[in-house]
């Protein structure tokens, strides 16, 4: 459905060009849940970025659905399929809940936003009309995020850390309804998480490490891979003050 | 006489009227009383030593409106009115004001109002003015209001000026004295583009205990147009204020805002609050990720903030 050939991304640093997303090739398949993991600052959120086009490569080609995307900007990519749920979804003085979800929808009517709402969690009748701006909880802001994408409904989409802020309880509910979409209309779907329980669900995880994919596999493979990770980087951190040498697998 | 179709798109851009409208209303076309309207509670009488009206609500008047729109269809002209409003005791109304100018020619057009309100009380005004430019003249569209308004014990003004589009300068002067447990909210929503300049002075007195003021405003400057904003709050006793300035600013537009607080009490509480800069970049991706276009997100966003 989507593949990503030698796709890297850089940006310009002081000094030198700095490589974020490392020459990554992978294919997701339609109609399968994935997840992509990895440590803080390892690239998710880039990678996720090159993907709907809000990145541009710096190398590589995209293929949706057999079609070079790679030129495509962000609104034409969304047309095609693409969504993107933010990890940090932007504020807007003076735009309504309402109207962020008539405008992903494409359907002004009160009562489609209402049920986008609803199954998000929220009560429609306190959140139509307010803004979405800096007046709104974190934990709200990321559901009417999900819920955009949701009215939205591309085939395929990226939710980047879903779970972060939600409420535990909320955010069972908040899965279910993902997880629903993705099983009976077949939207193939990827979280970008950290926790144990979304790993364990997912068909497919992917393990990026520093802008690379370190490695694809079920949560049983990936699992020790991760501990791996996480504890070698603390060890090369620590080795370096300490000026002992460890060497990362 | 009857409105062509030229006043009628005017009177609906500044008065949102698709023709004379329900209650007391003024219409004032091109520097001469054009028609007039008094109810039994809502009476409008000409000034007798200078162009303008006196507008004078009963005590106790409630949900009735007056519109008093004007309207300016040709170019050449210098207008200056003296506009008196009398909001009676207890009383509950809007006044719906706003000057449209269609200017086709080569000389400028120009509207000066000047307004002085006494909202007596325990009443409560709203009160709305929008101002619109159209046509295409060379000639400039020129508007400058001066307002002055008396907020009396326990009344309520709130202000909502608007102008969208087409007016090439203005200059709008604002000056309020707020008595005991009386409030003012003022909102200002202003967009400006090619060399347009803008200019708003307020100055808001606090002058007896427990009144309250909150002046707001939303701005947009684009193209190679200038905007200064100067809204200042001067508090003479215990009472509160509150200033917030947002603007936009986009291609070679310059704005300045200065609030300004002034505290004479020792229990006066006054707070301000200015920002200006450009559309946030992740709200222009975000949108342009729901499948808008770089342009479309652009004007949703500007409608949003100027709302
Ligand atoms: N414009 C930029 N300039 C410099 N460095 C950048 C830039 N954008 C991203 N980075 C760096 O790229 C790396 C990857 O960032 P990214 O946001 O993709 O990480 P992530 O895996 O999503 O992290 P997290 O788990 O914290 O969300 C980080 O080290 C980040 O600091
Ligand atoms: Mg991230």
């Amino acid at each position: 459905m989507l593949e990503l050939k030698g796709l890297s991304y850089n940006v310009s640093g002081k000094e030198k060009d700095i490589e974020i997303i490392k020459d990554v090739d992978i294919s997701f398949d339609k109609g399968k849940l994935y997840a992509i993991t990895g440590p803080n600052g390892s690239g998710k959120t880039s990678l996720a970025q090159l993907i709907m086009g809000i990145y541009p490569a710096t190398k590589g080609r995209i293929l949706f659905k057999g079609e070079d995307i790679t030129d495509l900007d962000i609104s034409e990519r969304a047309k095609k399929g693409i969504g993107y749920a933010f990890q940090y979804p932007p504020r807007f003085k003076g735009l309504k809940v309402l109207d962020l979800l008539s405008l992903a929808s494409g359907i002004e009517e009160e009562t489609v936003a209402r049920g986008y709402l609803r199954q998000v969690g929220l009560c429609p009748e306190d959140y139509l009309d307010r803004d979405v701006d800096p007046g709104l909880s974190g934990g709200e802001m990321k559901r009417i995020e999900i819920a955009t994408l949701l009215a939205k409904n591309p085939e395929f989409v990226i939710y980047d850390e879903p779970d972060a802020g939600v409420d535990l309880w909320s955010f069972d509910l908040l899965l279910d309804v993902i997880r629903n979409k993705h099983k009976k209309e077949g939207i193939t779907t990827i979280l970008i998480s950290h926790q144990e329980r979304i790993l364990s669900l997912v068909d497919e995880i992917i393990l990026i490490v520093d802008g690379r994919i370190k490695d694809v596999g079920n949560k049983d493979k990936i699992w020790p891979v991760i501990k791996d990770v996480v504890g070698c980087q603390r060890d090369t951190l620590c080795s370096r003050r300490d000026k002992v040498e460890t060497k990362c697998r | 006489m009857k409105l062509n179709a030229v006043d009628k798109n005017l009177l609906e851009q500044v008065a949102d009227l698709h023709d004379t409208p329900q209650g007391a209303y003024n219409i004032r076309r091109d520097g001469e009383g054009f028609s007039r309207h008094s109810t039994e509670n809502i009476q409008i009488n000409v000034k007798e030593d200078k162009p303008g009206i006196d507008i004078i609500v009963k005590p106790g008047t409630k949900n009735e409106s007056v519109h008093i729109p004007v309207l300016l269809t040709q170019d050449g002209i210098n207008d200056l009115v003296y506009n008196t409003f009398e909001i009676g005791e207890g009383s509950d109304v809007q006044v719906v004001a706003g000057c449209g100018i269609h200017n086709d020619g080569s000389q400028e057009s120009r509207h000066d109002g000047i307004h002085t309100i006494y909202v007596r009380k325990g009443a409560r005004m709203r009160y709305v003015e929008k101002h619109y430019g159209e046509g295409e003249s060379v000639g400039g569209r020129v508007l400058n209001p001066k307002t002055i308004i008396e907020i009396e014990e326990g009344a309520t003004a709130e202000l909502e000026m608007v102008q969208i589009k087409g007016v090439d300068s203005t200059k709008r002067d604002t000056e309020a004295n707020l008595h005991k447990d009386a409030n003012l909210i003022i909102v200002e929503r202003l967009l400006t583009h090619g060399n347009q300049k803008a200019r708003s002075d307020i100055v808001v007195n606090l002058r007896e205990e427990n009144s309250f003021t909150q002046i707001t405003s939303r701005t947009v400057a684009q193209g190679d147009s200038e905007q200064i904003f100067y809204p200042r709050v001067i508090a003479y006793a215990k009472s509160r204020g509150y200033v917030e300035c947002d603007s936009i600013i986009m291609d070679r537009a310059i704005v300045q805002s200065v609030p300004e607080i002034t505290a004479h009490h020792a229990e006066a509480e006054l707070t301000h609050e200015a920002a200006i800069g450009k559309i946030a970049g992740a709200q222009l991706l975000k949108l342009m990720s729901l499948g808008l276009s770089e342009q479309e997100a652009i004007e949703k966003i500007l409608k949003g903030f100027l709302r």
